[in-house]
């Protein structure tokens, strides 16, 4: 057996490193970064890189190493999508319009990190205030797929999951909205997780749907996820839907050995909804995600079909719902206190709409429009109470469901990574593949994905697990003991994840 | 329900965005393609449903009467595209 290079290793086997000084914090961060600088041209999946400041922050971990003060996450490189503000340090949202703003603050999140001691290497790319499926949208340029150059890596958190497939971070930040940490997790063959909703605090991740944004997790297995995880949780005053609950150490949580090792997963029921097997569904996914199913019965689980009837209205009750709290949100960005401001402009209401239409880009701007149609007087009732009635009908399919079963599991989507450009001028063909994840923001479940699989162009495909309400460490726990008896999630896009730098 | 192009027009001034010439056209039918999206909503009866707005049934969370933030309007006012004295600075707005 060959020894696995130490940037593509688990965050364990790297704490272990650290902790007996086999390798200091610098080194790692160096590691890591001259991957960046090799690799990162041809996936575009950063849109900022500090080496000097990084390697501050290494240090600084070196010295809390050396006095044996290390948490888990102490000298830990991590990747931060752009969402997330980082005080000093540009946080784009990959806008035009925020492509001049170094946050005066740090995200919530962000500060949780620092004081843990991970060390940040920079802020990942995506799609335009996290408004997409595929990274496309970003004012930067696209993301590419490492396992197929010219492919989409998902979205919007393509570029911290197209890094940490390529091995140019260990583990990264994402957030979902609407699937935007699933899916990318599904495209580019890593675990991604999203918890429930208000278990990580929004202070300083700028806002899309606020009713729908959580924060989440990517690793290269579920053990990274939940040591990432676990230290991203946490009450916080500043966000007013975060949850005052005692943290979970997730980690220690899977580790718990299984009462009967051979069939681990015994006792647990997985609900498979047939909605999600309907129409659409690509045939390749479709007998991944079967062999997957019959993997987590061997390990002793036991499976039975469910039904979640109203998932067809989920993608018009969530695009409603997320494009009128979009409306609301991005009013905040008018060129006058922050961000960007046109230079031509004959008064201030001209300033406004020029500062916008030039700074932000076609699809943020459909969105705004939609979302204030469906708010204006004599279509409020039609359309956007209409789409929060359906919530309550798509979160009522899962507490029916969960009275039947302790996990729901099916595809995180229904193809993978397509071809840039490959949906066209239509938005309406994009928002069509977030069928399977949008349900999960709408009811605000917790929803893992975790690899399963290739089709033929050898392109990953991702199971989704969703849990009830906070049963983080349940879904963790299934997706490690899936990961302890298959390979899937050891697959590496050669030649980038194999190559050194 | 197709919108016309004076619609569009409406729209992108209630959202003040500047949207002319040909890219009206563009943006009309991308929306009437939405709209044929989210109009399948119709087709559900929902009559007694509670509107459901938050995931967690959560009150409003109260504090402490009492000053926690501190003054940041130099670092604030440091990133803005026009201030001057304390203030940010527009266009003149009354004559």
């Amino acid at each position: 057996m060959t020894l696995a290079p130490l940037f593509d290793v688990p965050v364990s086997a790297l704490r272990r490193a650290l902790d007996e000084k086999e390798i200091s914090s610098v080194e790692l961060a160096n590691l890591f970064l001259d991957r960046i600088d090799a690799f990162n041209p041809g996936l575009n999946a950063f849109i900022t890189v500090d080496r000097e400041r990084t390697l501050v922050e290494a240090r600084a971990a070196d010295r809390r190493i050396a006095r044996n003060e290390a948490g888990p996450l102490t000298g830990i490189p991590l990747a931060h999508k752009d969402v997330f503000c980082t005080e000093g340090v540009l946080t784009t949202c990959a806008s035009k319009m925020l492509s001049n703003f170094v946050s005066p603050y740090d995200a919530h999140v962000v500060s949780l990190l620092k004081r843990a001691g991970a060390v940040s290497l920079g802020k990942t790319n995506m799609d335009e205030f996290a408004m997409g499926s595929s990274s496309e949208t970003s004012y930067y340029g696209p993301v590419n797929n490492p396992w197929k150059i010219g492919h989409v890596p998902g979205g919007s958190s393509g570029g911290s999951a197209a890094a940490v497939a390529a091995r140019l971070a260990p583990i990264a930040t994402g957030t979902d909205t609407g699937g935007s940490v699933r899916q990318p997790a599904a495209f580019c063959g890593i675990t991604g997780i999203k918890p429930t909703y208000g278990l990580i605090s929004r202070y300083g991740m700028v806002a899309y749907a606020s009713s729908l944004d959580q924060g989440g997790a990517f690793g290269a297995s579920a053990g990274d996820c939940a040591l990432l995880l676990s230290a991203m949780a946490g009450f916080d005053m500043r966000d007013s839907t975060s949850l005052d609950r005692p943290v979970e150490d997730y980690a220690a949580e899977i580790g718990t050995p299984a009462s009967d090792p051979a069939r681990p997963l015994a006792g647990l029921t997985i609900g498979v909804p047939r909605e999600f097997f309907s129409v659409g569904l690509g045939d390749e996914t479709h007998a991944s995600i079967e062999d997957a199913l019959a993997q987590y019965r061997a390990l002793g689980a036991s499976v039975r079909d469910v039904s979640l009837p109203n998932t067809r209205f989920a993608i018009p009750a969530f695009y409603v719902i997320a494009m009128a709290e979009a409306s609301s949100n991005l009013s905040r960005f008018d060129g006058v206190r922050y961000g960007y401001r046109a230079t031509k402009y004959a008064d201030l209401v001209d300033m406004y709409c020029k500062s916008r239409s030039e700074g932000f880009g076609a699809e943020v701007q459909r969105r705004i429009l939609t979302g204030t149609f469906v708010l204006s007087h004599g279509y409020y009732d039609a359309y956007y109470l209409q789409a929060q009635k359906l919530r309550r009908l798509i979160a009522e399919d899962f507490r029916r469901a969960f009275s039947e079963c302790d996990l729901v599991a099916g595809p995180a989507a229904p193809m993978t990574a397509w071809a840039l450009g490959a949906m066209g001028d239509d938005p309406v063909q994009m928002y069509l593949a977030d069928i399977y994840t949008t349900p999960v923001n709408l009811a605000g479940l917790p929803g893992l994905s975790h690899p399963c699989g290739f089709d033929a162009a050898g392109l990953p495909i991702g199971l989704q697990l969703i849990g009830n309400y906070f049963s983080e460490a349940r879904l963790l726990t299934a997706a490690h003991r899936f990961q302890q008896v298959t390979n899937w999630h050891l697959h590496r896009p050669a030649p980038i994840a194999r190559a050194n730098a | 329900m197709p919108l016309s192009n004076k619609q569009v027009g409406h729209l992108a001034r209630l959202a003040r965005l500047s949207i002319t010439g040909d890219d009206v056209d563009v943006t009309r039918k991308q929306l009437d393609s939405i709209f044929v999206l989210i109009t399948q909503m119709q087709a559900v009866d929902t009559t007694g449903i509670e509107p459901m707005s938050h995931p967690q049934e959560l009150a409003a969370r109260l504090r402490e009467d009492a000053v926690t933030e501190t003054d940041c309007r130099t670092a604030f006012q440091a990133i803005a595209p026009q201030a001057a004295d304390g203030l940010y600075l527009v266009p003149k707005v009354i004559e």
